[in-house]
C-alpha cells in the first residue's frame, strides 16, 4: 500500500520525464542528423514542409506569432485581471464577491473550443465591422480570445496574493489616515508583488499553451505578423493542424516535434520562473 | 468638572452593536488632555472596541453599529462633512502586535506625511528631517540611523513597536491611541514603552487600553474601568487602585475575575 501511494506521487515526474524524452527522441534525428539547422528552424520565417523543389523549416514566423498573439492578449488581460482582483479583494462587498468568484471559475471552465467558436463567429464579424479589416480571424482575435481565457487564471492567483497580504498591514496605513486607494497603491501592490508577478507569468503560460482557441481565431497564415490585423500562425495550432498530415518518421514529423520541444522550453521557463517567484515571497 | 478646554475626548450616550451584539452600552466618557489614561477590564469588556471608535477605524467591520456622541477636542466625528483621513491625522494608533509596513524605516516614518500631503509638497530635507526627529523622539535614532534602508519588518519586535509609534509622530497626533501596546514584548520591551510613553506625556494625550493592571497603576494618571459594555467607574489611578468606590472595581482588581 505505501509502495502504491508513494508511485502515484512520484508518477508525474515520470510523467513530465517520459513525455520530454519522446518529444526529444522524436524530434533528435533531424537535428543530429544535419537534415535541418537548428539555427534556421530558429531564424528563418520560411515554412514550406510540403514543398517538393523549396522545402523550408524555418519557424520564426510561429514563433513571431505565439508572441505577438500571448503579447497582445496579455496587454489587455493584465490590467484587467489585476483590476479584478484588486477590486474581488479590496473593494468589493461580501456577497456580491461570491457570485463574482463563482461565475470567474466558470468563465475558466469553458472548454477553449467553444472559446474558438466564439472568436471565429461573434468577434471576427464585429471586427471585420469595426476595422473594415478584410478577414475577422487574425491576431487581434486570437489575443482577445486569449485574454479572455487567461483573465480567470490571473484574477484567481493574484487575488489569493493579495488576500496573503496581513489585514494588520492594511489596518496601520488606514489607521494614519490613508485612503483605500493610497493603501492599495503604497502597500498592498508593494507586498503582493511577488505573487502578482506570478498571476501574470502563469498567464502568459496560459497564453503560450494555448492551441484550439488560437488555432480557430488567428486565421492560419505564416507570415511575419505587421499589423494586429493580420492573420497568423501560432506554434502551438501549427503543430495540431500539420501532425495529421505528416508521415510518421518524416523530416516534416520530426520537425514538428521540435517545435513541441521548443514549446516546452518556453511553458517550463516561464512556469519554473513563477515558481521560484512565489516561492521568493514565501521565504521573505 | 473638566473644562472644556482641557477635554480631549468625551462621548455621550455611546452604544455599539457587533450584529446584534451589543459591546458598547451608554459610554459616557470625559477624558483630559495631556495625561495617560487607561482603560482597564477583564477581557470581552469593550475596552478595546471603544478605544477604535476614537479614530473610527472599527468602522472597517461592515456589522458594526454605533449611536451617540463621540466629541474629540470639541468636535463631533460622526457628522457629515469629517474626513476620515483628517481625523485619522489627528488621532493615532498603536496595535497590538506591532505592525510596521513593509517598507523601509524611513518610510514607515514619513508615510503619514507621504498620504496626506501632495507628491511635491514635501523637500527631501524636510523628509529627512521628520526621520531624524521621530526616530530621536521614540530613541531610535542611535540605532538606526545607518539602516534607515531597512525593511522595518526585519527589526526586533521592540524597535518595531517604537517605529509605530515614531510614524505617528511626523502628523503632529493630538491624541495617541494604545491597544495593549505592550501584549507582544517582553518585560524589557514594555519598560521601554513605558518610559516612552511618560516622555510623551503633555505634548500627546494618550489613551491606552490594557489588561495588565500593574501597568495601568504604573504607567497611567487616569483610570477608565469597564465592565461588559458599561463604563463602571473613572478616577485618578491612584484613586482607583487605593479606594474604589464600586463594589465590582474593587473586585476586579483584587483579582476576583478577569
Amino acid at each position: 500500500m505505501g509502495l502504491l501511494i508513494r508511485l502515484c506521487g512520484i508518477s508525474a515526474i515520470l510523467f513530465v520525464m517520459g513525455i520530454l524524452l519522446f518529444i526529444v527522441r522524436e524530434a533528435a534525428p533531424v537535428v543530429v542528423s544535419g537534415r535541418v539547422s537548428l539555427v534556421q528552424f530558429l531564424t528563418r520565417p520560411e515554412w514550406f514542409p510540403t514543398s517538393e523543389v523549396h522545402r523550408r523549416y524555418g519557424a520564426l514566423a510561429m514563433i513571431a506569432g505565439t508572441f505577438s498573439v500571448t503579447g497582445l492578449a496579455m496587454l489587455m488581460a493584465v490590467p484587467f485581471g489585476l483590476g479584478a482582483a484588486l477590486y474581488l479583494s479590496e473593494f468589493c462587498p461580501p456577497r456580491p464577491k461570491e457570485v463574482l468568484k463563482i461565475v470567474m471559475e466558470l468563465l475558466a471552465a469553458i472548454p477553449s473550443v467553444v472559446w474558438g467558436f466564439i472568436g471565429l463567429t461573434v468577434l471576427s464579424r464585429i471586427i471585420v465591422t469595426l476595422t473594415g479589416a478584410p478577414v475577422g480571424v487574425n491576431m487581434l482575435n486570437g489575443a482577445l480570445v486569449l485574454a479572455l481565457m487567461s483573465v480567470p487564471i490571473i484574477v484567481s492567483i493574484a487575488e489569493d496574493a493579495l488576500k496573503a497580504v496581513p489585514d494588520s498591514y492594511r489596518e496601520a496605513a488606514l489607521a494614519l489616515g490613508a485612503t483605500r486607494w493610497q493603501v492599495t497603491w503604497r502597500v498592498l501592490l508593494p507586498a503582493a508583488r511577488h505573487g502578482l508577478l506570478a498571476a501574470v507569468l502563469l498567464g502568459v503560460g496560459r497564453g503560450v499553451g494555448e492551441t484550439m482557441a488560437v488555432l480557430m481565431t488567428t486565421g492560419h497564415a505564416v507570415q511575419m505578423p505587421r499589423s494586429v490585423l493580420d492573420s497568423v500562425r501560432t506554434l502551438t495550432a501549427n503543430i495540431a493542424a500539420e501532425l495529421g498530415e505528416a508521415p510518421a518518421g518524416s523530416d516534416h514529423y520530426r520537425v514538428l516535434f521540435l517545435t513541441g520541444v521548443l514549446l516546452m522550453v518556453i511553458t517550463l521557463a516561464i512556469n519554473v520562473t513563477a515558481d521560484l517567484i512565489v516561492r521568493g515571497v514565501k521565504r521573505s | 468638572m473638566i473644562p472644556p478646554d482641557d477635554l480631549a475626548i468625551e462621548t455621550r450616550g455611546l452604544n455599539l452593536w457587533y450584529g446584534s451584539f451589543q459591546a458598547l452600552r451608554n459610554v459616557n466618557l470625559r477624558i483630559r488632555r495631556g495625561i495617560i489614561t487607561a482603560l482597564i477590564g477583564p477581557s470581552g469588556c469593550g475596552k478595546t472596541t471603544l478605544l477604535r471608535c476614537f479614530n473610527r477605524i472599527n468602522e472597517r467591520d461592515p456589522n458594526v453599529r454605533t449611536t451617540g456622541e463621540v466629541r474629540i477636542l470639541g468636535h463631533e466625528i460622526h457628522g457629515p462633512h469629517v474626513a476620515l483621513e483628517e481625523l485619522r491625522r489627528h488621532v493615532g494608533m498603536v496595535f497590538q502586535r506591532p505592525n510596521p509596513l513593509p517598507l523601509s524605516v524611513y518610510e514607515n516614518v514619513v508615510f503619514g506625511l507621504r498620504v496626506h500631503c501632495s507628491a511635491g509638497a514635501l523637500t527631501r530635507d524636510e523628509l529627512d528631517a521628520a526621520v531624524e526627529s521621530a526616530l530621536t523622539e521614540v530613541g531610535l535614532w542611535r540605532d538606526l540611523r545607518d539602516r534607515l534602508d531597512r525593511r522595518a519588518t526585519d527589526l526586533q519586535l521592540e524597535q518595531q513597536q517604537k517605529l509605530c509609534i515614531a510614524r505617528l509622530l511626523p502628523l503632529k497626533p493630538e491624541l495617541i491611541l494604545m491597544d495593549e501596546p505592550c501584549s507582544a514584548l517582553d518585560v524589557e520591551g514594555t519598560h521601554a514603552i513605558e518610559e516612552l510613553m511618560f516622555s510623551l506625556r503633555e505634548r500627546y494625550t494618550i489613551v491606552i487600553v490594557t489588561h495588565n493592571m500593574a501597568q495601568a497603576r504604573r504607567a497611567s494618571d487616569e483610570c477608565v474601568f469597564m465592565l461588559l459594555g458599561e463604563l463602571v467607574e473613572h478616577r485618578r489611578t491612584a484613586d482607583l487602585f487605593l479606594a474604589p468606590s464600586d463594589p465590582r472595581t474593587a473586585e476586579y482588581i483584587e483579582g476576583r475575575y478577569g
